[in-house]
């Protein structure tokens, strides 16, 4: 009569890999549905691929200089063109990539778990606790991350750690927010009111009943977040403050090509596309995302 | 089984300081079902969770199986009553799935992994083993709500606490969850309390009811009075009069 | 019959939602004078679904089609969303299960009353305050100054609903379809709320279309009640003696009553139900 006796017992892993099997593919299915999305996580899943085999597809070294071949325009041997010292535009922003997803996923990886604990352990425990983490969550987001970077990079001295810590520093506030919104709802159920019934410790309802109703929104949260994050990194290497030269940050590139910007318009141009494509696919996925995780958005 | 005297409970603080049940006694007898009838506010539902350990205002005393329990239950008063929820649609975690909703009681009390019981505590509810792999929005409000009957029997607590079980269904899916109340109190020795505003609800499963209205019992009723329609006060009568409109 | 002159004639309806294989209405067909019309079936019966497709309310989604639909006479399905929002609030009226959902939480409940005033009725601002001081104590509201000043969130549940009723009445709609209307009120106010909802219809001789799960309400109050199943019309009964489908029969075992106690109530035998299939 009990289904784990007849049946030989059940690996528990084997299930739940199968199970995420299905679920990533109803995820498919219904992202076919939303062509932009689809569009979005295309271009994403393009660059995470040419960040990887960046030596493999560029044309040229990204710093190897040929100072009798300095700014030419695009054409069929240099498709995005020449810069100032001869460099082969495309192969630098194709290694740029790598600074690039480099930098969001360093941030994401920061930036989410840290929110995320804030939050949620701020709206569960409430009373005092909440108070002090949402007034320094206050301070914080007060606080314009491209000041703190370069009080960062002051002290620290510029680099590309640097930025993604300046970055991240300034980064969690709207996620801890957005957790600890999610908490106060989810503290209030009923199915919280059960489990502390049934003696589920506080850490017990953090962590399987509270965090996994914050997931959704926050991933939405972090995906749209890696926009700002690429705009920042590019300001901050605008500024210098990013990776150092000859290193081709997309940032850099531009901020060096505004030198010729009226006569070569190709030299800042050509990074400033990568940007705004890059960002828009993130913004993109992050909306679908959003119509995939989170229900009570769902469109009719 | 239950004993409470002079239970009062009170939300807030100075001005906003509303005294939501004022000085209430009564006791519950092994295998009995208690209703609580009354309208929205009038205190029945704070009663029930002040009972259950939920609610942390109450003053006066509370003792369930003869012995008196404290405002922060231990484990082992938790283990004694157990509550069934009005809404199946928000009493049950939307990402557990059925398995892991009927085994957590089990885990949180740390009385090992529980898998093993998941199967026959789906039978005992009338439903079919393989909705243990489901995941709750797969489940219709009837099911749902048989799965938080199965999920508060699973430490086998001696009292079920109960609130408004069924307002949140179809008639036709109200007489089949309290038919399970019903079959399940007589199998396995419960003893039930039961808050509605339902006076048909509570008089079909109830052996007495206490008439709610303001944070006091205005009126009680036995099963004799219910049939014949008999109440000693004028909201009971008021009570009774709109419910069979 | 009092239904010499049908106000809604209704004919074959059946409504589908995107690309579902079964409609969620199903050859529906009724006459409604100016009578008092009951709409009894469980949730996901389909008889909220037939309301909001004669309200037009429908999310595009949805396939509404019909032999005939028509009001006081002239087709309905064929209309502009522009004359159908004309005629919401004017001459067709939908109240719904809980007024803490349909009424504007940020307005106080006295200018609402009165802005439907003028948009119904189009008269000027002090007129349509005067008449929606005037609708409110017809509905039974004491202090009908101070409530006025009201937010929705500071009035009860009854009250709320009987604002309700004031607002959608306050143009004599020919149509009233009241959607579980007292279904998330207290007991002691539900005959209320019924009586003055009945009484304004009347006075307005107008048609009623009482939508609810609750069989005995609705047999209580209306003249004539539908029983729906599984978005079919199953049985049109008078009264509820003269119930012959095992669907309806069904509902009515399975409420609980205090005055024939029984050890175990009676549950839907769905497999006989779906045997019987539907009466005309």
């Amino acid at each position: 009569m009990n289904v784990s006796q007849t049946v030989p017992p059940r690996t528990k892993s084997f299930l739940s890999a199968s199970r995420l099997g299905s679920g990533f593919g109803s995820a498919i299915a219904k992202l076919s549905r939303e062509p932009l999305g689809m569009f979005g996580f295309i271009v994403l899943l393009l660059l995470v691929v040419i960040a990887i085999f960046a030596p493999l597809i560029a044309p040229y070294s990204p710093t190897a200089q040929n100072l009798s071949n300095v700014l030419k325009p695009p054409s069929w041997t240099h498709w995005a063109g020449t810069d100032e010292f001869g460099r082969d535009i495309l192969s630098r922003l194709i290694f740029g990539t790598r600074i690039t997803v480099q930098t969001v996923l360093a941030v994401t990886v920061i930036v989410g778990p840290l929110g995320m604990l804030i939050g949620i352990v701020a709206g569960f425990v409430g009373g005092r606790t909440d108070a002090i983490l949402m007034r320094i969550t206050d301070i914080v987001l007060s606080f314009p991350s491209l000041i703190l970077a370069l009080a960062f990079a002051a002290a620290l001295g510029a680099g590309l750690e640097t930025a993604i810590i300046a970055i991240s520093l300034t980064g969690w506030p709207p996620i801890a927010r957005l957790a600890r919104a999610e908490t106060l709802i989810v503290r209030n159920t009923d199915y919280v009111a059960a489990a502390r019934l049934y003696g589920a410790s506080p850490l017990r309802l953090l962590f399987r009943y509270i965090a996994p109703m914050c997931i959704p929104s926050v991933v939405v949260r972090l995906t749209m977040n890696m926009a700002g994050i690429i705009l920042t990194a590019a300001a901050l290497g605008f500024l210098g403050l990013g990776a150092q030269p000859p290193a081709p940050e997309w940032g850099a590139m531009i901020s060096s090509g505004r030198k010729f910007m009226l006569d070569n318009w190709w030299v800042a141009v050509m990074p400033g596309i990568a940007i705004l494509v890059t960002s828009l696919a993130f913004n993109l996925a992050g909306d679908a995302l959003r119509d995939i995780l989170d229900p009570r958005h769902a469109r009719s | 089984m239950i004993e409470v005297s002079d239970l009062a409970v009170a939300f807030g603080q100075g001005d906003a300081r509303r005294q939501v049940v004022k000085s209430v006694s009564f006791a519950v007898a092994k295998g009995e079902t208690l209703g609580i009838v009354g309208e929205s506010g009038c205190g029945k539902s704070t009663v029930l969770r002040s009972l259950a350990g939920l609610d942390r205002h109450w003053e006066g005393s509370i003792s369930l199986a003869g012995k008196p329990v404290s405002k922060d239950r231990s484990r082992e008063q938790l283990l004694l009553a157990q509550m069934v929820f009005q809404d199946p649609f928000s009493s049950i975690h939307p990402r557990h799935r059925i398995e892991r909703v009927l085994v957590e009681p089990i885990q949180a009390m740390k009385r090992g992994g529980g898998w093993d019981k998941v199967g026959s505590a789906l039978e005992q509810v009338g439903l079919p083993s393989s909705f243990a792999e489901r995941f709750p929005h797969e489940l219709s409000g009837g099911q749902r709500q048989r799965v938080a009957i199965a999920r508060a029997l699973m430490l086998e607590p001696d009292i079920l606490l109960l609130d408004e079980p069924t307002s949140a269904l179809d008639v036709s899916v109200q007489a089949e969850v309290l038919n399970l109340l019903s079959d399940l109190k007589e199998t396995k020795q419960l003893t039930y309390v039961l808050v509605s505003h339902d006076l048909a609800v509570i008089a079909h499963m109830c052996d007495r009811v206490l008439v709610m209205k303001d944070g006091t019992f205005v009126d009680q009723l036995d099963k004799q009075d219910l049939q014949t329609g008999a109440t000693h006060h004028a909201y009971s009568k008021q009570l009774f009069e709109a419910s069979y409109l | 019959m009092p239904a010499l002159d049908p106000i809604l004639q209704v004919r074959n309806l059946s409504v589908r939602f995107g690309r579902a294989s079964v409609n969620a209405v199903n050859g529906v067909s009724f006459d409604l004078g100016a009578e008092r019309l009951g709409v009894v079936g469980e949730s996901g019966s389909g008889k909220s679904t037939v309301g909001r497709a004669l309200m037009r309310l429908l999310p595009p989604v949805a396939t509404v089609r019909a032999d005939q639909l028509d009001f006081e006479g002239a087709p309905l399905l064929t209309r502009s969303e522009r004359v159908m929002r004309g005629l919401r609030g004017n001459q067709l009226a939908l109240i719904m299960q809980d007024p803490r959902y349909s009424l504007n939480p940020v307005l106080p409940v006295g200018k609402q009353v009165a802005e439907a005033a003028t948009l119904h009725l189009k008269v000027g601002k002090k007129a349509a305050y005067a008449r929606a001081a005037e609708m409110l104590s017809r509905v039974r509201i004491a202090d009908v100054e101070r409530t006025m000043a009201l937010y929705p969130h500071q009035i009860s549940g009854g009250m709320g609903q009987r604002v309700m009723i004031a607002m959608m009445l306050l143009a004599k709609p020919r149509l009233v379809i009241a959607d579980e209307p007292t279904s998330a009120l207290d007991v002691s106010v539900r005959g209320d709320v019924l009586r003055l909802l009945d009484e304004m219809v009347r006075e307005n001789n107008s048609g009623l279309m009482l939508i609810s799960h609750d069989i005995r309400m609705v047999a209580a109050f209306c003249e004539r009640i539908l029983v729906m199943y599984k978005g079919e019309v199953v049985e049109t009964l008078t009264k509820l003696e003269d119930a012959q489908h095992p669907y309806t029969r069904g509902l009515i075992a399975a409420m609980p009553d205090p005055r024939k106690p029984v050890r175990r109530l009676q549950v839907l035998d769905r497999k006989a139900i779906d045997a019987a299939g539907v009466q005309p």
